[in-house]
This record gives structure tokens, C-alpha cells and sequence, in this order.
């Protein structure tokens, strides 16, 4: 499977954890839930219950916690990821970017060091999209939670990420900033690059010279302008 | 041709999904139907295979109102794929989930095997046609549900969200096959959010909000007005934000795909030199 | 039997008396119509049973969703009145039949539908049931309107390829629901699947000691509900057995005209 994994960076990743996730599904995976959670890209498969705030207290619900425990991990959860004001609802009337925020916030709930994420904005709309994440950006840089995210589309994802990983055929084959990685073995292992990138790429082939090639569409901009300048 | 007037549909017991939409695709146009979650794109694709009669209004496709006539007949011209192909496959090989459809249409044996071989052929599916479809990959039981409605060869194909989950190989091929049908002649429309990979192919654009077109015209135009795309929950598209940031320095507006921008650029550096 | 049936048992939250009733009252007094009901073959008694659960529908503003279950069990409710009759009862006596069956699923009707799954779980959860058995219940009730939506889903896909489920012969028509019920199962296991992952990975069954956020608390209103649902079973109970009831005059028969009859 071509897969994608930028990596944003600023925790520990501890080797135990790459091992244990490769157990067999048993009551080690309950364990690992407190210090690796998983989102998955279907908002509506992972929220069951009939109001959010239930469905946020289920993780720490599972761990025992006090009542008292609970409630605060509860509150920080939706505060953090937006969504205070919506915790009496069913998710049926949530939208899809309301959901995963939901979805992210019962992740949240069992406070864990790192967060995969498996391709959050399949099923959300271009806007909700960004919306998603940026909350994820965020938890990143404030809560300093590593981040793992499984996407697709470069384009969202080039601003935030720090380290992508190209994965071809179950192998890693690339690693590094998106700059690095954005080049000609990418672009053949078939991997979609942000579109900016490949225009950039095209206009280098016809002999117009850039400082650097660019990733995000600010970039460009401030790349094609200094380069009309000249 | 397709065509809706003064159409407007409610589900039983609710309010008006659709609030009043008149619009017609004439044959061998190619269309997106856009909008928000919820605006009612799904609805309103399945009043046009007769799945839902307008409440009030019509829905006339090649000149016979739905009314008057069944999803069956109807689905012989106007094929429907749906979103989630598990919400479809139920054979036991993915050749007897082909045959399904042209069985219930009352085509003879042997037709059914030529088309079946054909279809599997095009789709690049022949190696599978022996398989269940439940062992397939996702990709490929999305493959498998586009055969099973082009096996009958409609005139007019809908395609509801086909690139969710779909990687950008996928997404390449997918647009080029479409692209394709359409060449062929064949009235494509298609349900999406995916606004790059509408950017790529350029179709005419409908915009749904809250169950009426606020928007209908061509996508380099629809796709660079900022306020129908923030009614809607979209953005532009890269290129075209990337457009828009530099429209001080004399490149055009409306320009959203790779190619044309390049041309573009590559005209404005010469004319500066 | 259409999708609707469905309808008279889902869950909507609606700020009513009825449905802020904690569950275990409500489902006490659920029971005692319910053994009432299975009590009292009298025509007059059971007449009575059925008229009780009028005031409660009202009380809930439920009477649309509940009319509309005891249309979907009509067809029941007439097959049971004809087997009665048939089979040689009374009219009367059968007319008592149907009516017990009404009245026990207009009851567990009124229960679904003014509890949500949520709550029950939790009832049954402090009722020291285990966990995983309450979990089991309530999400199942919780995905009987998402399946149904898919079922509707499944069943608009197919009829696009052509399938037309209301011809043919009765053999051919219980066929032509095979490529309904496959998808849809297949649909439910995937989607089982995906919720059983998503569950492992917030630690269900990490801990046996689980202290659920929110719990229920039986309120005096609740307390005096199941005080009277006992003190009606106690009025019931007398009656039958102390209380001679009418029985209507009137013994219309079915004829013979079957000779096994």
C-alpha cells in the first residue's frame, strides 16, 4: 500500500511502543491506549454513544478513573478541540468536521503522548478540512504531542508537518522535511505532491530558476514574485 | 437531458431538502454537483433516476417524467453509483455481480457475457473476475461497483463522492476514465467535495447550498469566487489561491490547473523579458 | 413490513415528564402492564389495560411515532384475531387476544421510544450487570436506526441495477431480497469491525472498576411511580381472583364449516 506519513515531531517515541502496537490485539492494547491514540478516518464508526460528552468520558471511563478525574479530563478534552458547547449532542447532528474534533477529543481523554491519526480529512469538506488540521497543528505545538498522520493530500498537510515518510510497497523509502522529500523519486513512486511543487517543477524543467522549490502556496507566491523581480 | 423544474423534495416528516431547483444537463456534459454536507446534492441526484419523486415540481429525463415511469426503466438510462461499494456487492464472484444488473434488465446469456468480458476488460479487472468481491481491495471494490453500473451501458452515469478513500494513482485514473466516458459521449455527473481534482478536469460546476443552485457556470469561474466557495465550505484551489495571491503582477484570474498556469507564467516571464 | 416499524421504537429526546423518568421506573412500570396484561384474558379488564397507556402517550407527545407502531403491528394483530377465530374462540375472546397483543407492544413502545439506549445501558450497569453485557444491549439499540438507514441505502443501490422487489412470484420475491440482506450484513460487520478498533484504542476493558461520569438517580417522582405500579398489580390481582368480571352477551362463533374444526 503507498502510504504517507508526515511526522510531526516533539515527543518521545520510545521503541516499546512501535513493538507493542504489533501485538495481537489483547489487554496489551488497553494499555497502550495511554500513551498512543489512535483516530480513524471515519468520524461516524467511532462515535457510539448518544451525546459527545459520554462518548469523550468513555476512554477514561475504561481506565477507572475517579468520577471526579473523569469530569476533568472531560471538560479539557472539548475545550481543547473546540467543541465545549456541543456536548450534550448526538453525533448525528454534528457535522463531519464536528465529529472528528469529537472523535479527536475522546482520543484526548486518555491523555496520550503521541496521536496517529489515519486520513482525518477523507471525509470532510475542503473547509472543515483545514479547520481539522489546524486543531491538530495545535495540539501539536501547545500540548507538544507527537503526531502521526496518515494522508494523502500534501497539499493540507505541507505547512504543518516537520517529517514526512514515503512508504512504497511496505518499506520506507523516504524521510525528511517536505522540502527534501518532494522531488523527482516521489513524484515516480506516484505519490501526489502538493500541485505548487509540481508547477514549480515544471517551470524549473522550462529553465526559469528559483531560490527554492516550494511547498505551500505562500511560498510559491513569495518565490514567483522574486523571481519576476529579478 | 436531464432536467428539473421548479423541483423540490422533502423526506417524510421533515422539511424541504430541495428548495426550489430548476436545472438542466443536456446530453454529454460533464458536471459536478457541489456544495456543503447536507446541501442535498445526494437527494437530488436520486430524483433523477426515480428512486425519489419530487414532492412537488418535475424531474423529466430524455422527455418522460419520472412519475410516469419506474427506477427500473429509468436506470437503463441513467446509471447511479453509489458512494460505499459494500452498500452494493453481494456475489459470489465479481463476474455474477456484473451479470446482476444486466439479468434483472432481461438481456439474453450471451450478451451478458460479452459485456461482462468487455466491461472487465476496460476496468482492468479481468484477473478478478473469478474472485469474490469481498476479498478485494477497497479500491478495487470501488472499481468493481463502477463495472457493475457501466456493464449496461447507460447514457447518462452518476457517480456519487467515487474519489473519497482513493489515493492520488487512484484519483489520476479515475479522472482520465472519466474524462474518457465523457468523450465517449456519455452525460457524466458527478457528487464531490474534492476540489483539486475538480480543478484538474474543469467540468461545469453546480453549486447546491442548502437546497438551491447558488451557483452554475464553468469551474474556473465558480472556483474563484470567494463567496460562493465560503457559502459552500470550499476553497480554491491551490493554483488558483496561488493565482490570486499574484493577480498585482498581471497573471489571470480563473486560472486553477496545473498546465494553464505554467503556460501562463511562462507567457507573463516572456512578455517581461 | 416496512422500515417504519422502526419508527414506533426509536429514541427522541423530548423534554417530557415521561422521558426524564429514570428507566428502572419506567420499566417497572412497563412490566406491571405488561403482567397485567398477560393476567386478565377478560375482554373489560383488558380494554382497561389498554386505555391506561393513552394518558401516558399523551403525556410523552409521542403519539404520531406510536400510532405509527401499532399500524406496523397491525398486521400481527389481525393474524392473531383470525387464528383465535378461526381455531374456534369466541369473537369476543378473540377480540380480547388481539388486544392483549396490542397493549404489550404499545407498552414496550412507549418505553423505547421515551428511553434512550444510553440510559439503559446505565441501568442495567448499575444493576450490576456486566459491562460488557450492558454495552452489548445498549449499542445494539443504538445502531438499529443506523442499520435501518443503511438498509434503506442497500436497497436504493440495488433497485438502480434493475432489481424490482415488488414483482414475481412469492419464491422469486424472497430471492430478490438476498442481494439486500448480504450487503447489509456485511455492511454491519465492517462497520462492527470499525467501531471494535476504534473501542480497543480508547481501553475498553482496561479496568473492571469503571465509575461511569454520569449516573442516574432515582427522584421522589420515580420512587412514587413504582409504588404505584405495585399498588395497581396488587388492585389487579384482586380482581382476578376475588372479582367476578361481565363477560358481553353476545357468542358469535366461526361456523363450522371445516370438518377438522
Amino acid at each position: 500500500m503507498n502510504g504517507l506519513i508526515p511526522n510531526f515531531y516533539s515527543g518521545e517515541f520510545t521503541g516499546e511502543l512501535v513493538v507493542d502496537g504489533m501485538n495481537v490485539k489483547d489487554h496489551t492494547t488497553a494499555e497502550m491506549a495511554t500513551h498512543v491514540g489512535l483516530v480513524f478516518q471515519n468520524p461516524e464508526n467511532q462515535l457510539f454513544s448518544l451525546s459527545i460528552e459520554r462518548d469523550v468520558a468513555f476512554g477514561p471511563e475504561n481506565l477507572g478513573l475517579s468520577r471526579e478525574e473523569t469530569r476533568k479530563r472531560v471538560d479539557w478534552a472539548l475545550e481543547v478541540t473546540g467543541i465545549t458547547d456541543l456536548k450534550d449532542k448526538p453525533p448525528y447532528e454534528l457535522s463531519g468536521g464536528q465529529q472528528q474534533r469529537a472523535a479527536i477529543a475522546a482520543v484526548l481523554a486518555m491523555q496520550p503522548k503521541v496521536i496517529i491519526l489515519d486520513e482525518p480529512t477523507s471525509f470532510l469538506d475542503p473547509k472543515s478540512a483545514l479547520e481539522i488540521l489546524q486543531v491538530i497543528s495545535d495540539l501539536n505545538r501547545r500540548l507538544e504531542i507527537s503526531i502521526i498522520l496518515v494522508e494523502h493530500r500534501l497539499d493540507l498537510v505541507s505547512k504543518h508537518a516537520n517529517r514526512v515518510i514515503v512508504m512504497d510497497d511496505g518499506k520506507i523509502v523516504l524521510d525528511g522535511t517536505p522540502r527534501d522529500v518532494y522531488g523527482e523519486q516521489a513524484r515516480l513512486i506516484g505519490i501526489g505532491l502538493p500541485r505548487v511543487t509540481t508547477l514549480f517543477n515544471l517551470l524549473r524543467k522550462e529553465g526559469l530558476e528559483f531560490y527554492r522549490v516550494p511547498t505551500t502556496v505562500d511560498e510559491a507566491a513569495y518565490e514567483l514574485r522574486k523571481m519576476l523581480a529579478r | 437531458m436531464i432536467q428539473a423544474e421548479e423541483l423540490k423534495y422533502a423526506y417524510p416528516g421533515s422539511p424541504d431538502v430541495l428548495r426550489g431547483i430548476n436545472l438542466t444537463i443536456n446530453d454529454g456534459e460533464f458536471v459536478a454537483i457541489m456544495g456543503e454536507n447536507g446541501a442535498g446534492k445526494t437527494t437530488l441526484v436520486k430524483t433523477f433516476n426515480g428512486l425519489l419523486l419530487p414532492t412537488v415540481g418535475t424531474v423529466k429525463v430524455d422527455g418522460v417524467n419520472t412519475r410516469e415511469s419506474s427506477v427500473a426503466k429509468l436506470s437503463k438510462d441513467v446509471g447511479l453509483v453509489f458512494q460505499n461499494p459494500d452498500h452494493q456487492l453481494f456475489s459470489e464472484t465479481v463476474k455474477q455481480e456484473l451479470a446482476f444488473s444486466l439479468r434483472n434488465f432481461g438481456y439474453g446469456e450471451d450478451t451478458i457475457e460479452r459485456r461482462v468480458a468487455t466491461i472487465l476488460e476496460t476496468l482492468d479487472l479481468t484477473r478478478y473476475a473469478e474472485s469474490s468481491p469481498f476479498v478485494l481491495s477497497g479500491g478495487e471494490r470501488k472499481r468493481v461497483a463502477l463495472a457493475a453500473v457501466l456493464v449496461w451501458n447507460p447514457k447518462h452515469i452518476i457517480l456519487d463522492e467515487p474519489t473519497i478513500g482513493q489515493d492520488y494513482q487512484q484519483k489520476d485514473r479515475l479522472r482520465n476514465f472519466i474524462v474518457q466516458l465523457n468523450a465517449q459521449g456519455k452525460t457524466v455527473i458527478i457528487i464531490t467535495h474534492d476540489v483539486e481534482f475538480v480543478a484538474e478536469c474543469k467540468p461545469r460546476i453546480v453549486l447546491l447550498s442548502r437546497g438551491l443552485i447558488v451557483g452554475d457556470g464553468p469551474a474556473e469561474a465558480i472556483l474563484s469566487d470567494d463567496q460562493l466557495l465560503a457559502r459552500s465550505s470550499m476553497t480554491r484551489p491551490q493554483i488558483g489561491a496561488l493565482m490570486h495571491q499574484l493577480g498585482d503582477l498581471g497573471l489571470p484570474e480563473g486560472v486553477i490547473d496545473v498546465y494553464s498556469a505554467e503556460r501562463a507564467i511562462l507567457q507573463t516571464v516572456r512578455r517581461r523579458k | 413490513m416496512s422500515l417504519k416499524v422502526f419508527d414506533g421504537f426509536k429514541f427522541a429526546k423530548l423534554p417530557t415528564s415521561i422521558h426524564m423518568m429514570d428507566p428502572r421506573a419506567k420499566f417497572v412500570m412497563t412490566i406491571g402492564i405488561f403482567s397485567a396484561a398477560l393476567l386478565f384474558s377478560n375482554i373489560y379488564a383488558l380494554i382497561v389495560i389498554f386505555l391506561v397507556q393513552l394518558p401516558i402517550v399523551y403525556a410523552a407527545r409521542t403519539w404520531k411515532k406510536w400510532a405509527a407502531s401499532m399500524r406496523a403491528g397491525l398486521f400481527l394483530a389481525v393474524l392473531i384475531f383470525v387464528m383465535n377465530f378461526v381455531f374456534g374462540s369466541t369473537f369476543v375472546f378473540s377480540a380480547a387476544m388481539t388486544l392483549r397483543f396490542v397493549s404489550l407492544m404499545s407498552a414496550f413502545s412507549i418505553f423505547f421510544m421515551t428511553t434512550s439506549p444510553d440510559d439503559l445501558g446505565l441501568a442495567l450497569e448499575q444493576a450490576r450487570v456486566p459491562y460488557t453485557l450492558s454495552f452489548t444491549f445498549t449499542t445494539a439499540v443504538r445502531l438499529v436506526p443506523t442499520m435501518a438507514l443503511d438498509a434503506q441505502t442497500v436497497i436504493d443501490a440495488q433497485r438502480s441495477r434493475g432489481l424490482e422487489l415488488d414483482r414475481g412470484n412469492l419464491v422469486k420475491r424472497i430471492r430478490n431480497y438476498i442481494p439486500i440482506l448480504i450487503p447489509l450484513i456485511v455492511s454491519a460487520i465492517r462497520r462492527s469491525i470499525e467501531l471494535a478498533e476504534a473501542l480497543e484504542s480508547r481501553g475498553f476493558g482496561a479496568s473492571p472498576n469503571r465509575q461511569p461520569l454520569i449516573v442516574l438517580r432515582m427522584k421522589t417522582t420515580d420512587y412514587l411511580v413504582v409504588a404505584l405500579t405495585f399498588f395497581m398489580i396488587g388492585v389487579a390481582v384482586y380482581v382476578y381472583l376475588y372479582v367476578p368480571l361481565p363477560t358481553p352477551d353476545i357468542a358469535i362463533t366461526m361456523p363450522k364449516i371445516f370438518p377438522w374444526l
